[in-house]
């Protein structure tokens, strides 16, 4: 369980992390949304004891990271893939990190195959492309066979196939029961990966749920209605007090479903031409969530209803 | 222990460290072997005369120090190393204490290496080690490579940059501490308790003038401290620059 | 050539080494000059006096420009600036021209800055600027700074590494220079034609030397166009 309680951090004038609080459940996949800038990363540093925080504090399991007794057996984590020697080779690499915690080296040898990169142990680091250095990061993280992972937006710049093998391999951390808290710009990504989640912007919390109340939250329903005389129904629409917007000769409706506009249409005795329910982008939701966090902070927390939180006419 | 055996793994799984240390060799017992070949009856090799290239293997072994250190701010390894032990003062100080002993093997290995040269190239010439002022300006060269090795660790743990780190070790050692003597009235004074001129006198300090003519030797310190206090007094500062670099590192982002 | 050199001055300018670099040798060079005028006894203070600190200046001079070509290597800028501009040896050119033109700058204003300082705080007849030797001393330290600009863009296009390319500049002419004196015999002919040993009797004219002032400050450029075509050459056929 990691808990960050109140954390901030202020580099010069920048507010990078403001006053954030949320907790990561033990033997869940938690994602750690936001869009970039948001202050995942330095969260994340000083969650490891990297960035000293301006204020709170982060637990990992009820003590500070710099407080764990070889923390490599507790806590493993892959921020960047590049924090290596180009000039030493994986296994070096694996080498001095495992010494330092009392690690077998045999245990070396074994996350080197775990995350497949046996056939280059001993090549030097430097040459590696971006897949194969992510890997030897998820090899680091794992030395310890540690119970808490941390990941830093791994699948960035993978390919396909990479990106398609880091999530494998996070199901995989998480169906041993594992804790995994992993931090990305992508809804869709994140969608596909975590149970729960974490949404920051600007350095400040957005919501923490699971990951199906926050897409069924952040998804707009609308329906559109076409038709060559929209008058009557619209002005009917707008007793009833949902949002309405103009699209070309249509009208985008939030709140309220198609059976009870169609109903509203025979009543009025409107002709139309189409009557479909508009599904939103998650992204696109996402964006506008994230976009101005402080606007919408509230609303959320507050509980507020899907609708409200896509202004119409955007 | 383990944490000597970590930071041992890796200076040595690097090639930087490699290289300084071959070159430092290189260029120590290559000058002495220069010395040797071209001295004469007028100018004839000693002890003293075999230890010129000691400078030379300082600064490389003063580059090498500092590069084990910002090498790993700029790779970032230094992350790695806080993320496996947190308590950063340790895994600070097993790094010094491991650069400073590669120092301080290479500083004996060049300076014996220079003295072997120069013993084959003019096996006649009065090259015995017997007064205490012959130990020193050999074996004493480890010494002061190895607690230069910790100043150049301190400096480089405080600027974190190669070109900032090297050129401020190079600057101070080559430039600034003779460059006060130019001060007139008290450049002399400041001169005398400058840390690189206090380690010279533990190499070159109290000469035997009965067995060794000075002049055929690297010119004598001025510091006032007799030699063994003055390695003393290097070290002291060494310490507490490293102490200082070690608390500015402790504190701030890594 | 104009649009390159506006290229490179904005390049330069947008990094943050060469702005520490100019404070440093300043306040380094005037610094001293101060110290110096401040604590002078005995004889009168000349011009020369002034001068005592100008070789911090070369040597932040020369770390400024060999980083200025280093970390575009360093953060493969130097791929896009090759990109932009597939002639390397004119981007090169470029480059070297405006770091030698900034080291000129920083070279006259720490020389006048130094002499304004000792005269301002010891001032007598000899520090006024009267013979050829007078103002070598002072007007000509921008000279020798752009010269040692040039010698250390070529050494950094060389090495193309900072730590590398740092090590030799500062430890060639603090060190390597000094240390051949010692070899008996010869030690000493070496020596008088050590590149920044013959140009410091361009500004020293109390040192003697094989050749006059002007030949050794034509001596010093000849090495550093000597390097500058190396560099060049090997910047060519070298994948960037
Ligand atoms: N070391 C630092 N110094 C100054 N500003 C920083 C530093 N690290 C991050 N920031 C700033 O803090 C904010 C959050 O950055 P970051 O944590 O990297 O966001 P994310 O990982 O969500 O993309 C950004 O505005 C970034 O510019
Ligand atoms: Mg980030």
């Amino acid at each position: 369980m990691i808990e960050a309680v109140g954390l901030t951090k202020r580099y010069g004038n920048t507010l990078a992390v403001d006053n954030l609080s949320f907790s990561v459940p033990t033997g869940r996949v938690t994602g750690f949304l936001g869009p970039n800038g948001a202050g995942k990363s330095t969260t994340m540093r000083m969650i490891l004891g990297l960035d000293t925080p301006t204020g709170g504090s982060a637990l990992i399991d009820g003590k500070r990271y710099r407080d764990l007794h070889q923390p490599l057996r507790t806590v493993g984590a892959l921020l960047d893939a590049k924090w290596v020697h180009p000039n030493r080779s994986a296994r070096a690499h694996l080498a001095w990190m495992a010494r330092s915690n009392n690690l077998s080296a045999g245990r070396v040898d074994e996350v080197l195959d775990l995350v497949g990169l046996t056939g280059v142990a001993n090549k030097r680091a430097g040459g590696f492309s971006l897949g194969m250095s992510q890997r030897l990061g998820i090899a680091a993280a794992l030395l310890g066979d540690p119970q808490v992972l941390l990941f830093d937006e791994p699948v960035n710049g993978l390919d396909p196939e990479g990106i398609l093998w880091i999530r494998k391999f996070m199901h995989r951390l998480a169906d041993e029961g594992r804790t995994v808290f992993v931090s990305s710009h992508l809804l869709s990504e994140m969608a596909l990966t975590a149970q729960e989640l974490v949404v920051i912007g600007r350095g400040k919390l957005i919501s923490q749920s699971s990951t199906e109340d926050f897409v069924a939250m952040a998804t707009e329903n609308t329906v559109k209605v076409r038709g060559p005389q929209l008058t009557a129904l619209r002005s009917e629409l707008g007793r009833a007090g949902v949002t309405i917007r103009d699209e070309g000769d249509s009208l985008i409706v939030s709140g309220m479903d198609c059976a009870d506009i169609g109903e509203l249409a025979a009543r009025t005795q409107t002709v139309l031409h189409e009557l479909s329910p508009q599904r939103g982008s998650l992204e696109e939701a996402f964006i506008q969530l994230t976009g101005d966090s402080v606007e919408y902070h509230t609303d959320l927390v507050d509980g507020a209803t899907p609708a409200t939180l896509v202004p119409a006419g955007k | 222990m383990t944490l000597l055996a970590v930071e041992r793994m890796k200076l040595l799984t690097t090639r930087s460290p490699w290289w300084c240390a071959l070159l430092a060799l290189v260029l120590t017992i290559g000058f002495s072997a220069l010395m040797a070949g071209t001295s004469d009856a007028a100018d004839p090799m000693n002890i003293s005369a075999t230890q010129f290239g000691y400078g030379f293997g300082l600064v490389v072994i003063m580059v090498m120090a500092a590069l084990a250190v910002t090498t790993e701010y700029r790779f970032s390894t230094i992350r790695a190393t806080f993320l496996a032990v947190p308590r950063r003062p340790s895994p600070l100080v097993a790094k010094a204490t491991v650069v400073a002993l590669l120092a301080g093997v290479v500083g004996e290995a060049a300076a014996f290496g220079s003295w072997g040269i120069a013993k084959l190239i003019k096996p006649t010439s009065d090259l015995a080690i017997n007064s205490s002022y012959d130990w020193r300006a050999i074996a004493g060269v480890g010494l002061v490579y190895a607690v230069a090795a910790v100043i150049a660790v301190a400096v480089g743990l405080m600027l974190r940059h190669s070109a900032g780190a090297i050129a401020v070790l190079m600057i101070w050692t080559q430039l600034a501490e003779p460059l006060v003597q130019l001060i007139p009235k008290v450049g002399d004074k400041i001169h005398k308790w400058l840390p690189f001129n206090v380690a010279n006198k533990f190499i070159t300090g109290n000469p035997d003038p009965s067995a060794r003519d000075v002049l055929h030797g690297p010119p004598p310190s001025d510091a006032v401290l007799a030699p063994w206090p003055a390695i003393a007094a290097f070290a002291a500062f060494a310490v507490v620059l490293f102490a200082v670099a070690v608390t500015v590192a402790n504190r701030r982002d890594a | 050539m104009t649009t390159l050199l506006a290229t490179e001055r904005i390049k330069l300018f947008t990094t943050r080494s060469p702005w520490w670099s100019t404070l440093l040798a300043l306040g380094m060079t005037i610094g001293f000059a101060a110290l110096v005028a401040l604590n002078h006894s005995g004889g009168p203070l000349t011009v020369r006096h002034s001068q005592f600190g100008a070789q911090f200046g070369l040597m932040i001079v020369t770390v400024m420009a060999a980083l200025a070509i280093t970390t575009e290597y360093r953060f493969a800028t130097i791929r896009a600036t090759f990109q932009a501009v597939p002639h390397r040896t004119a981007v090169l050119l470029a480059k070297t021209a405006v770091v030698a033109v900034l080291a000129a700058v920083i070279g006259e204003v720490a020389a006048f800055g130094s002499w304004i300082t000792a005269r301002v705080i010891d001032g007598g007849p000899e520090m006024n600027l009267v013979t050829g030797g007078d103002w070598r001393a002072v007007a000509g330290l921008g000279l020798v700074y752009a010269v040692g600009a040039v010698i250390a863009v070529a050494v950094g296009t060389l090495i193309r590494q900072s730590a590398g390319a740092i090590s030799v500049l500062l430890i060639w002419p603090l060190l390597v220079e000094n240390l051949v004196q010692l070899i008996p015999r010869v030690g000493e002919d070496i020596h008088n034609w050590m590149p920044f040993t013959a140009v410091s009797r361009f500004t020293d004219s109390t040192v003697p030397g094989p050749i006059g002032p002007w030949a050794s400050l034509a001596y010093f450029a000849g090495v550093a166009a000597v390097l500058l075509v190396a560099a060049l050459a090997v910047a060519e056929k070298r994948d960037a």
